[in-house]
């Protein structure tokens, strides 16, 4: 199959980073697994649940193509909405102090703790190791499968570019999980969460207004100038929560 | 059949973590998707109205959460 490189980048780098922010979440809690109760079950339930994983993405991808395009397109759009706007304004709301910032090495800190308050099991198959690797990595992995189906089905060839960027992802958080034996946490989720949130925005509305049957003047162009849209919107809406934030804050202490 | 329950609610909690953001958005996009292709207006139109409002909804409710205040 022959893969358009200019089209498919943006669809590329949107998986890329989603899948980067979701991974590094899962590794902060398989770290945690396999510090306190040993790597053969924290390994073994995260190979078994990204095995399930791929099997989603292999059954799901090409099931999707047998459904009228326009309404695939109008249905992804519809949910990369709901899922890209719903990360936006949390990265809003981070940006702007109203809701704490996301802290890896607290996530870590806190599994650790609740790990350890189970009892420490170093030998054998563990099954609270491999159930509790299980189900953060099915968890996040869940989203990664959704973005990968959302960014790459809604248009044909964009499915492997898609699953590559995710990929990539996942080598990348896999090596820095080898590297560092600790969370990665001198990657600025936040921000990546914002620029991710912004990307899944541009391309949620791009496909639903597809869907829809408008026209877009400029087609795949118009993805850079959505990207645009959105951050203006989210780089207004920041001042403006933080101003409420701080309106509420100074109406407490009076 | 807890663990059921335990996806069906990760599954949601993937699209929706406000009832009411979650519905304006939807409530848009059917809005646009019912109203746009019918009315006569410049094809540039129609796709800045479908941004507009989703751009909109955005500020509305994250600034409607930040006067809720700060939660942990």
């Amino acid at each position: 199959m022959e893969i358009d490189w200019t089209h498919a980048g943006p669809s590329i780098a949107a998986a890329f980073f989603a899948s980067l922010v979701e991974f590094i979440e899962a590794l902060t809690i398989v770290l945690a697994v396999g510090a306190v109760r040993g790597w053969r079950g924290a390994l073994g339930g995260t190979g078994l649940a990204l095995a399930s994983l791929l099997a989603l993405v292999i059954v799901l991808g090409p099931a999707l193509t047998r459904i009228p395009l326009q309404a695939v397109q109008l249905g992804l759009g519809t949910l990369l909405l709901l899922f890209g706007m719903r990360w936006l304004r949390k990265a809003i709301l981070r940006a702007s102090g109203v809701i704490p910032l996301h802290d890896e090495l607290a996530a870590y800190a806190r599994e650790r703790a609740a790990l350890e308050a189970m009892g420490v099991r170093k030998s054998g198959w563990d099954r609270v190791a491999a159930a509790t690797a299980f189900k953060i990595t099915m968890i996040e992995g869940i989203e990664v499968v959704f973005i990968v189906i959302a960014l790459g089905a809604a248009r044909a060839g964009l499915l492997v570019p898609a699953s590559l960027g995710a990929l990539a992802a996942l080598v990348l958080v896999i090596l820095l999980g080898l590297l560092l034996h600790r969370p990665v946490a001198m990657i600025p989720e936040n921000t990546l969460k914002f620029i991710v949130g912004v990307l899944l925005c541009a391309f949620g509305t791009f496909w639903a207004g597809e869907g829809m049957g408008l026209t877009w003047s400029g087609e795949d162009w118009s993805i850079p100038a959505l990207n645009a849209g959105f951050l203006a919107a989210a780089l207004v809406a920041i001042p403006i929560c933080g101003g409420r934030q701080r309106m509420l804050a100074a109406g407490e202490r009076a | 059949m807890s663990w059921l329950r335990t996806v069906r609610d990760e599954l949601i909690g993937l699209f929706v973590d406000d009832g009411r953001f979650a519905a304006s958005i939807v409530g848009w996009i059917v809005l646009c998707a019912l109203v746009l292709p019918r009315v006569s207006l410049p094809a540039a139109t129609p796709p800045i109205l479908l941004f507009a409002g989703l751009a909109v909804i955005l500020v509305h409710n994250a600034a409607r959460r930040a006067r809720e205040g700060r939660q942990p």
